[in-house]
């Protein structure tokens, strides 16, 4: 994955949730510009 | 992908240029990761939602695909992913992503 991109994060409820997907990589230096988790039941 | 976040890439895609963006997904299966790979690469498939017809070619990766979790931190991918990376069969969807991206 190239570095510098602004990252888009879909989580999910049953997998891994945005706020996460967000945390890990902002920790690994991208910016995260939207983050969501969507759900389906 | 519903409507409301197809409307938010696009407005992003807007304001940033689509080539600034990259989606990183965290389903927990690999059913759907092929059409929401599709909406921000080739445009919604269904036609129906604010992408349709808008090829944006973002590429879109797994959050726990090799290429995305070797680059988060030691401690956060212990603390956030490892639990996760037990559960999630992830083989099926770095395929169905990676021929995504090879398409690009």
């Amino acid at each position: 994955m190239v570095k510098g991109k602004k990252i888009i994060a879909i989580g999910e409820r049953d997998g891994v949730p945005g706020p996460v997907i967000a945390e890990c990589l902002e920790g690994a230096g991208y910016e995260v510009v939207f983050q969501v988790t969507e759900c389906f039941v | 992908m519903n409507f409301e976040n197809q409307g938010v890439i696009k407005r992003l895609a807007d304001q940033y240029g689509p080539e600034n963006l990259t989606v990183v997904l965290g389903n927990g299966e690999a059913n759907g990761v092929e059409v929401f790979a599709e909406t921000v690469t080739e445009g919604d498939p269904s036609y129906a939602g604010p992408l349709a017809g808008v090829a944006l070619k973002i590429p879109v990766y797994h959050v726990l695909e090799e290429e995305v979790v070797c680059q988060v931190p030691e401690k956060l991918r212990e603390e956030k992913l490892q639990l996760s990376s037990l559960v999630i069969d992830i083989e099926p969807m770095h395929q169905a992503l990676e021929a995504s991206r090879e398409k690009l």
